[in-house]
């Protein structure tokens, strides 16, 4: 075996081997746990840029490498590693982001009981979600899929005694898995087509033309489920804000930079395969533009601090979605690259604020920038990266989205991005002043973090500046030479998109800091003025209700009625033959009297019967009584 | 060690351990608990390597019956002692050495009259041995009557709740599917024309299609009962749900495989034409089964319900696999048999556990149990994750398998049958949530977790969802190699 594939291979395996270290062995020892943790995301880490510096002296390259896992007769299922650029840049994002996660929890998890769990916990899921970078056939993706998903449900309810994060734990697994549900059968059917799992070999069946247009759409819609739950597209984005339970740092590494943006990975794994139904490539488009806009109106009006940027994750990977559907894989993934990183940085921003004042609530918040100076400043960056002003990273991945949607023609989802990014610059600022600014509620004693967790915020903010200078066009290296799918593009830039893009997030941040920083527009007003609209909004479209009426009144009363059935139809048969055969036996006992004339008449009767049946059938047999005469 | 292995008769040994277990107890005195246990726990756990060495050193690339043992018993009506067996039958064997073992282990607490409650197991546990190994139709149905009928005391002494109603009803089902099975067999006999009941011989003759569709279903419907095809399930909830630990974990865990084992090695095997016929209609069923099952398990409140109705629906998967009729779901279909029979037996065996310390099954009345528990939330999650098909654990393989098989067979019915994830996932993570998670009661506050022995027990069957969920390579390349020749056989024309 290569060496590179040893490297890629020991890649996941090394935060697996931590984990079971942990569970076995380590767990009353805290700092340990953690540090073993952490020393195992590092080398997977360092062991990542080496695949990338391997990747980037032949960008168009790629590896491939199976290990049997189950052979059975034609059926070939492998766990198996592809590396190609697009691995080689997952890989980075993953391991930077879980590797800071992890230093920065150090701190922020100090004290909880369940510390060594927690550090196991996240490298299973760091071995989890790099299971699904390498996969190179999609039965192993959806296995890793599967254990994402499994991660994601144990960290959310890690507080397991807060009811809520119970609930939101189970939430989120059986809502993505409605998407997985749909993911599974389109696995099924282009397995079951092509014959193969292997994705190389899927793309090339699918090239050949041996599958019809309608075919390949459902197909792709139903592989496509599978993003919808993980990437929280409507309408499966219920499970997101809830998943905010959770502590922090999983928040940002899981439900913020990495596992909801497998969805979006997913698709950029198989672009080949998306790319040949254009219509299922238009309907991807149109879901990602709508939940980007969906989902950021509501982020207008949320007074939790997490959960604002919860939505404001779903309206990102909407960006995402958009930017892939319209054709943009660099600009997808680029996106998915940047927002790793300053949306993690947002999320451990709001963590040390949580940590400092113990609440959610942006209303009790206030103030905070001269007590917490670093977290304020990162924020701010964050916050200006999100917001996409140039030069930050957000800059240029949401300009390349723009110009592929522009590229792609189509003017009403271009407008819509266009808006959203509006929306975005000015919730992003709504929730910096309201957080940051002003006087101040009076506090007792709030400080700053510790350095443990402050450096790693300092770190993801250099990220969130420079990060996106890879993206500048006609330089030595850039993404649309590392990162392409046919030919190495050339980057794009366009003065009048990047411009306008800069003009409306400045707006929308003006217009946010003389809501909330100025405080010369009343917020109270505009909240009266928008009435109705501001109530939906509020209350995230009803949405939730809506599957909530569905679950309590329609699935709870089928299951009923199935208890119902089973209990009084089904066994009520069964029943019922035991009762005949008791109820025959009873009246045919009382024939049982013990008196011979009763026996005597029975066969002067049943001989009677017997003649008369013999006589009516067959009067022939009459004759035998004739001769004995 | 080969060479010994094949001369030395393994397969009658592993199904006489349990029988001189029982010889063995006649002697030790009944008020002596820890001597019975002991002795039983020995004399299963013989069993228990035994099949461990039989598993591994079956040889799957030669296939076909091996370890036979075959001599003339009363020839003059075609009965001989002939035991052997294929992939599929060293896997069961593993399983009921597996659930034996650890039954034993969670029964450890039994002390109403245990040495006829062992005896009885263990009688129980000799008859499923033979069955799994016998292949003299003749000899088969004894064991599978052995097998049947100690449930009867076992639930109706040391059962709980409506134990007399639920003792009888089980055992009035399962001998109605007897009659069947004896029904079927003889038609079998008697239509050869050759008077034997030697399975070699009664699998080579070519029965007549008018033959094979009348007599399919009869055994066919006799077998499934045990395997709870619905509508014929109804005595599995209410037999779980009384019978104590032990026996609800051989009764889930082992018997009703003996079902399907039956319904594939006997049905479908002996009678191609009419499995070709009526497979069609049993797809039909194993929606209900599947989808229904997991419907019914959401709306149960008593937790032994809930896992009763979760094996009907586990069941059905089963059953998807034996009438998708290819080598692809044939094999899941008889992993998830192995699987199911593991996870279950965890499922009741932590059930047990947990009812012996709250003293209450009803999942509302308990709450935030993994804070004085934490092991036995633990297991009680990773069997429950297993139940719903995560990856990594047993489950996942059987299911999937069964479903890409099932698929070029029946896409329509496989794709509602997949739904079944959904609703699994569900009720499995609801009940967790409801008992180990959220507000920890002051109530609970006595509560212990998994003492050694229980934890033992638990830990072997664990082991087994682990190893086969992560490395099935070897497993399935076992259970392959018996189901090719059925999968052939359903092929030709």
């Amino acid at each position: 075996m290569d060496k590179i594939f040893l490297i890629g291979f020991l890649i996941p395996s090394l935060p697996f081997l931590a984990f079971f270290i942990i569970v076995a062995f380590t767990k009353r020892f805290k700092m340990i746990s953690a540090l073993i943790s952490i020393t195992a995301i590092f080398i997977s880490f360092i062991l990542s840029i080496m695949i990338v510096l391997f990747q980037i002296k032949n960008p168009a390259g790629y590896l491939k490498y199976d290990i049997p896992w189950l052979y059975i007769g034609n059926l070939k299922m492998n766990i198996g590693i592809i590396i190609n650029s697009l691995t080689a840049i997952m890989l980075l994002v993953v391991t930077t982001v879980s590797l800071l996660v992890q230093i920065y929890s150090i701190g922020y998890m100090k004290g909880d009981e369940g510390f060594s769990k927690f550090f196991a916990f996240i490298s299973l899921f760091s071995f989890s979600m790099l299971g699904i970078v390498i996969a190179d056939n999609l039965m192993q993706l959806y296995i890793f899929w599967e254990l994402v998903g499994l991660c994601s449900y144990l960290l959310i309810g890690f507080w397991y005694h807060k009811p809520e994060a119970a609930d939101a734990a189970k939430k989120a697994f059986v809502v993505t898995r409605f998407g997985d549900f749909g993911f599974l059968i389109g696995i099924l059917i282009i397995s079951y087509l092509a014959g193969t799992f292997d994705i190389l070999d899927i793309e090339n069946f699918i090239k050949s033309g041996n599958i019809s247009e309608k075919m390949l759409l459902l197909v792709v819609i139903l592989l496509f489920c599978g993003a919808i739950g993980k990437s929280g597209q409507f309408p499966l984005h219920v499970w997101l804000p809830d998943a905010m339970e959770g502590p922090t740092p999983v928040s940002a590494l899981i439900h913020a930079a990495t596992m909801v943006a497998a969805g979006v990975f997913m698709v950029a794994r198989l672009f080949p395969i998306f790319l040949s139904s254009p219509d299922a490539m238009l309907f991807v488009a149109y879901l990602g533009a709508f939940t980007a806009l969906f989902s950021a109106t509501i982020a207008l009006t949320q007074d939790d601090i997490k959960r604002v940027l919860a939505y404001s994750t779903l309206s990102q990977l909407g960006y995402m979605m958009l930017a892939l559907g319209s054709g943009g894989y660099v600009a997808g993934m680029f996106h998915l690259y940047t927002h790793a990183f300053f949306k993690a940085l947002l999320f451990l921003c709001a963590g040390s604020v949580i940590h400092a004042i113990h609440s959610n609530n942006i209303w009790q918040m206030g103030g905070l920038h001269k007590k917490m100076p670093i977290t304020s400043i990162t924020f701010f960056i964050a916050a200006l990266a999100i917001s996409g002003i140039y030069p930050l990273s957000g800059f240029f991945s949401k300009d390349e989205i723009l110009l592929s949607v522009l590229h792609s023609g189509n003017k009403l989802l271009y407008y819509s991005a266009l808006f959203t990014a509006f929306l975005t610059a000015f919730y992003m600022f709504r929730l910096y002043f309201v957080t940051f600014s002003g006087q101040g509620k009076e506090h007792a004693h709030i400080h700053e973090s510790p350095a443990v967790m402050t450096v790693p915020l300092i770190i993801l903010s250099v990220f969130s500046i420079f990060s996106g200078f890879i993206g500048l066009p006609d330089k030595e290296f850039s993404i649309h030479k590392f990162l392409f799918l046919d030919h190495p593009e050339k980057g794009h830039f366009d003065f009048k998109v990047a411009m306008t893009s800069n003009i409306i997030a400045g707006l929308g941040i003006l217009f946010a800091y003389l809501v909330y920083g100025l405080k010369v527009v009343n917020a109270d007003m505009l909240r009266k003025k928008a009435g109705i609209i501001y109530t939906i909004l509020k209350n995230k479209y009803y949405i939730d209700e809506i599957y909530l009426f569905f679950i309590r009144k329609i699935y709870y009363t089928l299951t009923e009625a199935i208890k119902w059935f089973d209990r009084h139809i089904v066994d009520g048969a069964v029943n019922l033959v035991a009762f005949l055969c008791r109820w025959a036996g009873g009246k045919l006992k009382l024939t049982i009297t013990g008196k011979v004339q009763n026996y005597a008449m029975y066969i002067v009767i049943g001989v009677i019967i017997v003649i008369l049946v013999l006589y009516v059938y067959q009067p022939d047999v009459m004759n035998i009584f004739a001769e004995v005469k | 060690m080969a060479e010994f292995i094949s001369k030395f008769p393994i397969l009658t040994v592993i199904y006489l351990m349990p029988l001189l277990a029982v010889i063995s107890l006649l002697f030790i005195n009944e008020k002596n608990h820890k001597a019975i246990k002991i002795t039983t726990l020995l004399f299963t756990t013989i069993s228990f390597l035994l099949s461990i060495i039989l598993f591994l050193s079956y040889d799957f690339q030669k296939g076909g019956l091996q370890f036979v043992e075959r001599y003339n018993w009363i020839p003059s009506i075609g009965v001989n002692y002939f035991m052997g067996v294929n992939g599929i039958n060293v896997t069961l064997v593993l399983l009921t050495g597996i659930i034996i073992v650890t039954g034993v282990l969670a029964s450890w607490d039994v002390n109403v009259r245990p040495k006829e409650f062992f005896m009885l197991l263990l009688t129980l546990v000799t008859g499923v041995f033979g069955v799994f190994m016998s292949y003299n139709l003749f000899l088969f149905f004894l064991f599978y009557e052995i097998a049947v009928l100690p449930m009867y005391l076992l639930i109706g002494i040391w059962g709980t709740g409506d134990k007399e109603y639920s003792a009888m009803k089980l055992t009035l089902y399962l001998l109605v599917g007897s009659a069947f099975i004896l029904a079927g067999i003889l038609g079998l006999y008697f239509a050869t024309g050759l008077y034997t009941f030697d399975f070699d011989i009664l699998e080579k003759f070519n029965y007549s299609r008018n033959f094979q569709i009348i007599f399919f279903p009869i055994l066919f419907l006799g077998f499934g009962v045990l395997a709870a095809l619905w509508p014929f399930h109804t005595w599995s909830p209410d037999g779980h749900a009384s019978a104590p630990t032990a026996v609800s974990m051989l009764h889930a865990g082992v018997l009703m495989k003996l079902g399907a084992y039956g319904c594939l090695i006997i049905a479908v095997y002996l009678l191609p034409e009419g499995a070709k016929f009526w497979l069609p209609f049993v797809a039909l069923l194993t929606i209900v089964n599947i989808v229904y099952g997991a419907l019914g398990a959401f709306a149960q409140k008593d937790l032994k319900y809930i896992v009763a109705y979760s094996s009907v629906s586990h069941m059905g998967i089963v059953l998807l696999g034996i009438a998708a009729q290819n080598s692809t779901a044939l094999s899941g279909s008889v992993f998830q048999m192995f699987s199911h029979g593991v996870m279950t037996g965890l499922f009741f065996g932590l059930v047990g556990m947990v009812y012996g310390r709250t003293h209450t099954r009803i999942i509302n009345d308990m709450s935030g149990l993994a804070k004085k528990m934490p092991a036995l939330a633990v297991f009680f999650i990773m069997t429950g994750l297993c139940s719903l098909g995560l990856p990594g654990l047993s489950g996942f393989v059987a299911e999937v398998l069964v479903f890409i098989g099932s698929f070029k067979t029946y896409p329509v019915i496989t794709i509602i049958c997949v739904t079944g994830i959904v609703f699994t996932a569900y009720y499995v993570l609801r009940v967790l949530q409801i008992i180990f998670y959220g507000k920890y009661d002051e109530k609970f506050e006595h509560l212990t977790d998994a003492n050694k022995i229980e934890f033992a027990a638990l830990f072997i069957l664990m082991f087994f969802i682990i190893i086969f969920g992560i490395y099935p390579f070897y497993v399935m390349k076992v259970i392959h190699s018996a189901v090719l020749p059925i999968a052939q056989k359903l092929l030709m024309p």
